[in-house]
C-alpha cells in the first residue's frame, strides 16, 4: 500500500524565503506620505467609529503627512497597544477602511491598515524615549491569565496605571494567538515578539509561562493572591467534526498546522499533495493559503453552507483564490476516507437550504486528499475556570466592561461572549477592562 | 480650432505663451529648446553691464512643497545673466534669425543713468530683438546694488528710466514690475508716463522659503548663510492676477497693454489672466517644473476652452473679467446667498460641519433624526463659502442666491431684488460723504 503523499520539503529551499515573505510589503516614506495626503481628516471620522479600539485616524494619518511618525505611533498606541499587530491582521476591509468615506466616490478607501503600519513599526524602529510613563505603583496586584491579544492588552493597561501585573500563558512563549495562531506571511520578521518586547518594556509585568489554568493555578488560587483576575484565555477547545474521526497521520486541527508553521522552519512543516480543509474562516483561509505555499498541489476548502457564510472576510477569500485555494461551498463533511490507517480522502454531502434548514441534497462526493484540516471554530473550555463563572452561548459572560458574575473577576477577548473573534475586538476587551479594574481598585476613574 | 497669435505692441507671436526671463533662457541652447517645443516667445534673461555678475555656487533655488511634493513655490536667488554681454547678443541675433516667428524680447538691467541705458540700447537693436522689458523687480541681490526692484519701488525712477528707453531705441519698451511695494497702481502710472508701451508683471516676491531646523539656518544657505530670494510659481498667481486687475481697472492705466507672470502653470491660468486684460502670458516656474513640452498642453488646453465657449481668438475675450473687479463698496449688500448641500453626492466627511461650528457661523448641522446627515441652517448662514472651498468633493457644495420675494431665514427681510451698497448704508458713519 502506498503511504499518504504527505511530506515536508515540497518547494526549492530558496523557495520558502519567498512564499512566507511578508503578505503586504510595507510602505516606504514616499509611499505613506502620499497615501496619508489622501485622508480628508473627517469630522467625528467614520473610520474611528468603524475601529473597536476606536483609534483616532485621522489624528494619526496628519501626523505621518507631517511627518510626526512619534506622535501618529502615539495616537495609535493609546488607543491600542497592539495597533501594530491589528494594523498587520485587521480586517480592515469590513472595520476602518470600510467606513472610509473615500469609498463613495472612489470605491478606493485609505490605505489606512497599511498607514498604521507605518506609523507603528516606524516608531519601534526609532523609539526614543518611552511614550508612555509607569503611574506610581499603587501595591494592587493583578493575574492576567492568557498573554494574548487581550491579556497583552489588560496587562499594559494596568502596569501603566501602577499595577503590579503577573501574566500567566500556558504556552511557552507570549502573544497567544500572535504567536501561535497567525499565519506566518501575516507576521513576518518576528512581529509578534518585537511587539511584546515594547509592550513589556513599560514595566511592571511579570510572565509566568508553561502555566496552565486548571492544571497549574486555580481561578480561587489567583484570587487569594491578587486583588483582581483577567481571563483572557481564548478558546482551547477545537470543534469536531461530528463523524468519525480515526486517529490517521494527515487528519489534524488547522490550529496545530498554523502554529507548527510559525514555531518551525516551513521547510520541515508537512503537508499533503492533496489537502482538504473544512471551515470558512480566517484560520481555514491561513491553512489552506500556507498548504498552497508549502507546495501542496490541490488545497480545497470545503464550506458547508454558501459563500455569504463565509466568515472569511471577501478580502481573504480572494487572498486564497489568488494563491491557487478552490473554495467550494455548499457541502458538509460525510466520512473521513482511509485505508489500512492512511489517509485518502473526505467524503461530503452537497447541501442546500431548505425553508432555511441546511440539507442535504443527496448528492455524494469524494475529495481525495493525503492530508484533512480542521477549521470549524473553537470553543471556551468552561472546566479550566471553574464552573462558578457564569457563561452566555457557551462563553464568558460578562457586562461592557468585562466583569463577570464573579467579584474581583473580569474577562475579554475570545473567551467573551458576544463579539466577533477579531483580535482588534480583544484588546479592546482588555483596553476597557484594565480600565474599569483600576477604577474598582482604586476607586478612580482614569482613561 | 481657435487662433492662439497674439500682436503684443505689434510683436506678433504663434501663441501667448512666452518664458519669463529667467534661467530658461538664459542661453542659446535653451531659448532654440524652447522655439523647438513650441513656445510663442521668450524674455531673454537679464542682460547688464560688463563684466558680468557671478552668482553663487550652492543652491540657488528652494522650494515649497505639497505633501505629495508637488511645487506650489519656488524661490531662487539667482541674479541676472552671468555671461559677457557680446556673448549672450550674438546668440540673440542667432537664435531670432533663425525663429522669425516667435517673440524674442531683451530684458535689461543696467545702473540708473541715461548713458548706461542708451549704451545697452543701441547694442541690443542691432541684434534684431522684437522689444525689450526693464527689469526694475528683481529683489534679490542686484537690489542691494540700486538695480532692480530698488528702481521699481520708486515711480520717479521708473518714470525716469523708461523716458530714456523710449528716448533711446525705437523698440517697444515692456516695463516690468515689482509686487514688492504696497500698491502696484503707481509704479504702473510712472511707466505709463514715462512711455511704457506696456507693463509686465509681477516678478518675484521677496521670501524666505524656509528654517533647517537641524542646522537652525534659513534654508537655502550657501556656506552656512541665506538671503531672502524671489518667490514664484502657483502660489502666487492670486496676487499677480489682483495686481494686474488693479492696473486693468485704473483709470489712469486702462488699456495700458499687459503682459501677465505669476504661476500661470495650466491653459487655465493663462486663460485667467487674458480674461483679467493681458495680451500675452509669461511663464517660468511650470516649465522649470515640467521642461519646455507643457507649452503644448497649455496651447492644447487654452485652444478647446476657446473652441468650446466660441472665442475665434484672444481678442474675443481678453479683459472681459475686469469690470467684474471693483471696490468692496461697490458690492450689492441686499444679495444674499445660503448654502446648499447635494446630499446625493456628500460622501460624509463632515469637514463642512466642522469649520463651520468652529471657525465661522454654526450653520451646517450634523445629523438629522439622529444619524450622520450635513446640512444647513439658513438661519445662521451668512453664505460665507467656506463650506464651499474646503469641501472634498467638486460641486457637492454650492451657493445658492435667494431670489426676489424670498426671506432670508438669518434675518427675517425679504429679498427686493434691488441693489444696495455700504456707502448708502445706515450703518456707514461716512454715507453721506460717500453721497
Amino acid at each position: 500500500m502506498d503511504p499518504a503523499d504527505l511530506k515536508s520539503g515540497r518547494l526549492a529551499p530558496a523557495d520558502y524565503a519567498n512564499h512566507f515573505a511578508d503578505a503586504h510589503p510595507p510602505l516606504n516614506r514616499t509611499q505613506a506620505l502620499i497615501e496619508a495626503e489622501r485622508c480628508y481628516y473627517c469630522y467625528d471620522a467614520p473610520c474611528q467609529t468603524a475601529c473597536p479600539t476606536g483609534i483616532d485616524i485621522p489624528a494619526f494619518i496628519q501626523r505621518i503627512a507631517q511627518d510626526n511618525v512619534r506622535g501618529a505611533a502615539d495616537a495609535i498606541l493609546t488607543a491600542n497597544p497592539l495597533g501594530g499587530m491589528c494594523a498587520r491582521v485587521c480586517p480592515t476591509e469590513v472595520l476602518c477602511e470600510q467606513a472610509c468615506v473615500r469609498n463613495t466616490n472612489e470605491s478606493k478607501p485609505v490605505e489606512i491598515g497599511l498607514l498604521q503600519r507605518f506609523a507603528v513599526e516606524g516608531y519601534f524602529a526609532k523609539p526614543g524615549k518611552p511614550l508612555f510613563e509607569r503611574a506610581a505603583p499603587t501595591g494592587k496586584r493583578v493575574a492576567v491569565v492568557g498573554a494574548g491579544p487581550a491579556g497583552l492588552a489588560a496587562a499594559h493597561g494596568l502596569a501603566r496605571r501602577g499595577h503590579e501585573v503577573t501574566l500567566f500563558d500556558a504556552a511557552p512563549k507570549l502573544g497567544g494567538l500572535n504567536e501561535y495562531g497567525l499565519a506566518t506571511y501575516k507576521v513576518a520578521g518576528g512581529f509578534a515578539q518585537r511587539e511584546i518586547d515594547w509592550l513589556l518594556s513599560i514595566g511592571g509585568i511579570t510572565p509566568k509561562l508553561n502555566t496552565r489554568l486548571g492544571r497549574d493555578i486555580t481561578l480561587d488560587g489567583l484570587l487569594a493572591a491578587h486583588d483582581a483576575v483577567f481571563l483572557g484565555q481564548g478558546l482551547q477547545g477545537v470543534n469536531a467534526l461530528g463523524i468519525a474521526e480515526p486517529e490517521l497521520p494527515g487528519l489534524r486541527d488547522a490550529v496545530d498546522f498554523i502554529a507548527e508553521l510559525r514555531q518551525s522552519a516551513p521547510e520541515i512543516v508537512a503537508v499533503g499533495r492533496r489537502v482538504v480543509v473544512i471551515g470558512g474562516g480566517m484560520t481555514a483561509v491561513d491553512a489552506a493559503v500556507q498548504s498552497k505555499l508549502l507546495g501542496a498541489e490541490q488545497v480545497t476548502m470545503v464550506y458547508r453552507r454558501g459563500p455569504d457564510g463565509l466568515s472569511a472576510s471577501l478580502h481573504e477569500q480572494q487572498w486564497a483564490q489568488t494563491h491557487g485555494v478552490t473554495i467550494r461551498c455548499w457541502a458538509r463533511p460525510l466520512a473521513v476516507e482511509a485505508e489500512g490507517g492512511v489517509l485518502r480522502g473526505m467524503r461530503f454531502a452537497a447541501t442546500r437550504l431548505e425553508g432555511g434548514q441546511l440539507v442535504d441534497t443527496g448528492e455524494q462526493f469524494t475529495l481525495e486528499a493525503d492530508m484533512v484540516l480542521r477549521a470549524i471554530g473553537q470553543t471556551y473550555r468552561a472546566e479550566a475556570a471553574g464552573s462558578g463563572l457564569a457563561l452566555e452561548g457557551g462563553r464568558l459572560k460578562t457586562d461592557a466592561d468585562g466583569a463577570t458574575n464573579l467579584s474581583r473577576v473580569w474577562a475579554g477577548g475570545d473567551c467573551r461572549a458576544g463579539g466577533r473573534d477579531l483580535t482588534v475586538e480583544a484588546v479592546e476587551h482588555g483596553k476597557r477592562a484594565a480600565a474599569s479594574i483600576h477604577q474598582a481598585l482604586t476607586g478612580v476613574a482614569h482613561g | 480650432m481657435a487662433d492662439l497669435s497674439t500682436d503684443f505692441l505689434g510683436i506678433k507671436s504663434p501663441n501667448p505663451f512666452w518664458l519669463a526671463s529667467a534661467p530658461p533662457t538664459d542661453k542659446e541652447v535653451n531659448v532654440r529648446r524652447a522655439f523647438e517645443a513650441g513656445w510663442g516667445g521668450v524674455v531673454w534673461k537679464t542682460l547688464g553691464e560688463d563684466p558680468p555678475v557671478v552668482n553663487v555656487n550652492g543652491p540657488r533655488y528652494a522650494t515649497l512643497w505639497s505633501q505629495d511634493r508637488r511645487v506650489i513655490g519656488f524661490n531662487n536667488i539667482e541674479l541676472i545673466s552671468d555671461r559677457p554681454l557680446q556673448v549672450n547678443l550674438d546668440e540673440i541675433k542667432r537664435v531670432k534669425r533663425d525663429f522669425p516667428d516667435r517673440a524674442m524680447i531683451v530684458s535689461l538691467m543696467v545702473p540708473v543713468n541715461e548713458a548706461s541705458w542708451k549704451a545697452i540700447l543701441e547694442r541690443v537693436a542691432d541684434t534684431g530683438a522684437d522689444g525689450v522689458e526693464l527689469n526694475f523687480g528683481c529683489p534679490h541681490g542686484m537690489s542691494e546694488r540700486g538695480m532692480g526692484s530698488a528702481v521699481g519701488q520708486v515711480p520717479e525712477y521708473i518714470q525716469q528710466v523708461t523716458e530714456w528707453c523710449k528716448k533711446h531705441t525705437k523698440m517697444p519698451v515692456i516695463v516690468k514690475l515689482t509686487p514688492n511695494i504696497t500698491d502696484v497702481r503707481f509704479p504702473a502710472r510712472a511707466a505709463k508716463a514715462g512711455g511704457a508701451d506696456a507693463v509686465s508683471l509681477i516678478n518675484t516676491i521677496n521670501s524666505v522659503m524656509g528654517v533647517d531646523l537641524d542646522r537652525m539656518t534659513m534654508s537655502p544657505v550657501t556656506d552656512g548663510w541665506g538671503s531672502h530670494g524671489g518667490y514664484c510659481g502657483p502660489a502666487v498667481k492670486p496676487i499677480a492676477l489682483n495686481m494686474v486687475a488693479e492696473i486693468a481697472r485704473d483709470p489712469a492705466t486702462a488699456g495700458l497693454p499687459l503682459s501677465g507672470i505669476g504661476g500661470v502653470s495650466t491653459w487655465r491660468d493663462a486663460a485667467e489672466f487674458i480674461a483679467m486684460g493681458c495680451g500675452t502670458v509669461q511663464v517660468c516656474t511650470a516649465a522649470m517644473v515640467y521642461g519646455f513640452k507643457i507649452v503644448q498642453d497649455m496651447c492644447s488646453g487654452l485652444s478647446n476652452f476657446m473652441d468650446e465657449k466660441g472665442y475665434a481668438n484672444l481678442k474675443a475675450f481678453q479683459g472681459m473679467a475686469v469690470p467684474t473687479v471693483k471696490n468692496w463698496n461697490q458690492l450689492n449688500l441686499k444679495h444674499v446667498e445660503k448654502a446648499v448641500i447635494d446630499q446625493g453626492t456628500c460622501i460624509q466627511c463632515g469637514r463642512c460641519h466642522v469649520v463651520c461650528e468652529d471657525t465661522s457661523h454654526q450653520a451646517i448641522w450634523a445629523t438629522k433624526d439622529g444619524k450622520r446627515h450635513f446640512h444647513v441652517n439658513e438661519a445662521e448662514c451668512v453664505g460665507c463659502n467656506l463650506c464651499v472651498s474646503i469641501c472634498p468633493v467638486p460641486g457637492t457644495i454650492s451657493m445658492r442666491a435667494l431670489q426676489a420675494g424670498e426671506t432670508d431665514a438669518r434675518t427675517g427681510r425679504v429679498i427686493d431684488g434691488s441693489y444696495a451698497n455700504w456707502t448708502t448704508h445706515p450703518n456707514n458713519p461716512m454715507r453721506a460723504a460717500c453721497g
